[in-house]
């Protein structure tokens, strides 16, 4: 009898074949084994190189915690500014249907393929001392490479994509019926927006959002190029992973990387939490 | 004019068909029908200001809600329309009360107002004890409730339902249909309400206006309507059979005679002058000279009426056989054509037409002579 079948009345239905021992059966579970080990052992091998007690202490280093802190404020503010943007955007792109839209998408998902090194070149030549933009703004004193702010741009730019393509899948699944009743209960078109497109698609904005945070978190091609790695000005987490790296202070780089895998891992399970979990409980 | 009319004269340019339609409603319920696709949704729609029509004036009491030539297109949030989707459109994140509460405006009441118009409203609906239930927990028929309460919260000048019972099974269907009907008398509001089905709203509407490729092709009441089709496609759709005549009770059951002289049985009680329909699916036919089925389901002789007469045209429509006798008074029946006997149906044939008391339906005070 086989274990994976479901019961029919006094027959028991397999679903495909039984799982004999075959030949294709062993190398896809050889395959599954390499994969699983290629991703899993080095991941593993961050909290396994030295004793966790040091990865913890290793944390409250100066480096360490001035990594840390410009992080956390440079990813939040970039955060924030993708949700205040994008979403507005990506309404407009979910409902409505116009010339050139495909077009406009396709250019917003660009960040997602663009090598980040590139991005940073591009927000350089834009907003460099000499940039397009940046020449003017020189003139009035306002010197955005190698500071904070250029982090932010640099984590906006490459992190945007992923809250907002997916904040455009969801305001394009919204039911038209319940904008319209909101329409006709006395609601114009910005509280319409507020209170029926957004919580109806309020799971489907917080998954792309944590998912735009990581990329922002562990965003470094780009930051390196455009901003730099001044310890406690643009240096973030994974700029100090590299530049400790550099330095041989490996215990202190693996400590920091540490944190950044059990970051990763629990924004990832929040993100399908949120997407299996569309419930209004 | 008066104050509390509702005028549509409109023209829109809608894909295959070209929607042209003019009527008003006074403090009463329109029910526009015909198939889907006839442009009856879009004139809702249009009302409430969803869609925007090519050229037309909509005039909502003394208030120009939509007007081509003095540039007037209100938003729907300004038109004080209230409208109920077809399945309901609640809005799944929030309970049954904040639903009903969603469109009073935190500008115009309190918060206490606000509170007691939700606890009134949900009583007068029968739906305080939902008050916490999410719309998704809830029947069908309570949805449809909760929904119509929603739109007559924000008290509205006019009132549109698209296919409110459709979606309902047969037995929520009449019941619905009979709390709608006592609503909507207790609203004394212009209504319009949209149905591919005469039958699920034959009694909730003072009168039909069936709608074809974007036109109105009758207006009239339903009996009205039932007793002289205006042309050949509204009967066609109506496609029931009606007859007037004159009620008497007799020993338990309604004994019509019909104007064409024929007596036939109801198991609805009335008196004096009735409508009566019989809907062609409930009929059976069966060889008159042999007394056995001629085709549908075979039945006894108890509690059942008969008209005898010669075939003049059967007609398939999909599954079944739209079959017309020349009785006394004309009937039309439709089988399945998959029963037995219905090789031998055709044009020329002598056919009894049977059908159950019960399934003579009865309209009280509508019965005049037919036209034609």
């Amino acid at each position: 009898m086989s274990s994976s079948g479901a019961a029919y009345g006094d027959f028991e239905v397999t679903y495909g074949a039984r799982h004999r021992f075959t030949a294709a059966a062993a190398i896809t579970g050889i395959a599954a084994a390499v994969l699983t080990a290629f991703v899993g052992l080095p991941l593993l091998a961050i909290f396994l190189r030295v004793p966790l007690g040091t990865l913890i202490a290793q944390l409250h280093s100066p480096v360490a915690r001035d990594a840390l802190r410009i992080s956390l404020k440079t990813s939040l503010t970039a955060l924030l500014f993708i949700v205040v943007v994008g979403t507005p955007v990506a309404y407009l792109l979910g409902t409505r249907r116009f010339r050139g839209r495909t077009v406009l998408v396709t250019f917003l998902e660009l960040p997602l393929v663009l090598p980040p090194a590139v991005a940073g070149i591009g927000l350089f030549a834009a907003f460099g001392r000499t940039g397009l933009l940046g020449a003017h703004l020189m003139q009035f004193g306002i010197r955005i490479p190698f500071t904070w702010v250029a982090v932010v741009m640099a984590q906006a730019f490459v992190a945007m994509p992923f809250y907002v393509r997916q904040a455009i899948a969801a305001f394009a699944s919204m039911d038209p019926q319940l904008l319209a009743a909101s329409r006709t209960l006395g609601m114009g078109s910005t509280r319409t927006f507020l209170r029926v497109s957004v919580p109806l698609a309020r799971q489907s904005l917080s998954a792309g959002a944590a998912l735009a945070w990581a990329r922002a978190l562990g965003e470094f091609g780009a930051t390196a190029l455009f901003a730099g790695s001044l310890a406690g000005v643009t240096q973030t987490l994974p700029l100090a992973i590299y530049s400790e790296f550099g330095a041989t202070n490996i215990e202190v780089a693996l400590a920091m990387s540490a944190l950044l895998v059990a970051v990763s891992f629990g924004v990832l399970i929040a993100a399908k939490l949120l997407l299996r979990f569309q419930t209004w409980v | 004019m008066a104050d509390d009319h509702l005028e549509v004269e409109l023209r829109h340019h809608l894909g295959r068909i070209d929607l042209d339609v003019r009527f008003s409603v006074g403090r009463e319920t329109l029910a526009l029908i015909g198939a889907s696709g006839a442009g009856k949704s879009s004139v809702l729609l249009a009302v409430a200001g969803l869609l925007r029509p090519d050229h037309g004036r909509i005039v909502g009491g003394s208030r120009a809600l939509f007007d081509t030539e003095r540039r007037v297109d209100l938003p729907p949030e300004e038109r004080g329309v209230g409208m109920v989707f077809q399945n309901g459109a609640l809005f799944p994140f929030m309970s049954v009360a904040q639903n009903v509460a969603f469109g009073l405006h935190p500008r115009a009441r309190s918060r206490r107002e606000r509170s007691e118009r939700v606890s009134e409203i949900l009583e007068r609906f029968a739906i305080s004890p939902l008050a916490s239930s999410r719309p998704d927990r809830i029947s069908g028929g309570e949805r449809q409730r909760v929904a119509l309460a929603r739109a007559v919260a924000t008290s509205p000048q006019v009132l549109l339902l698209d296919e409110p019972l459709s979606a309902l099974d047969a037995v929520t269907k009449s019941r619905v249909a009979a709390e709608l009907s006592r609503t909507l008398a207790d609203l004394r509001l212009p209504t319009i309400l949209v149905s591919h089905d005469l039958g699920d709203i034959a009694g909730l509407a003072d009168r039909v206006a069936v709608m074809d490729e974007g036109r109105i092709v009758q207006s009239s009441t339903t009996a009205e309507l039932l007793r002289s089709p205006a042309s050949g496609f509204v009967a066609a759709f109506v496609g029931t059979n009606y007859f007037g005549g004159v009620a008497m009770r007799v020993e338990g059951v309604t004994e019509v005679t019909l104007d064409s002289g024929a007596v036939v049985a109801s198991a609805s009680a009335a008196t004096g002058s009735v409508g009566v329909i019989v809907q062609p699916w409930d009929i059976t036919l069966r060889d008159a000279a042999a007394g056995a089925p001629a085709a549908g389901r075979p039945s006894g002789g108890m509690g059942q009426n008969l008209l005898t007469g010669v075939v003049t045209s059967v007609a398939p429509r999909g599954g079944t056989l739209r079959v017309s006798v020349a009785s006394t008074p004309p009937i039309v029946a439709e089988v399945p054509a998959e029963a037995p006997g219905v090789d031998g149906l055709a044009p020329g044939r002598r056919v009894s037409a049977v059908w159950p008391h019960s399934a003579t339906r009865l309209i009280p005070g509508s019965a005049e002579s037919p036209s034609a």
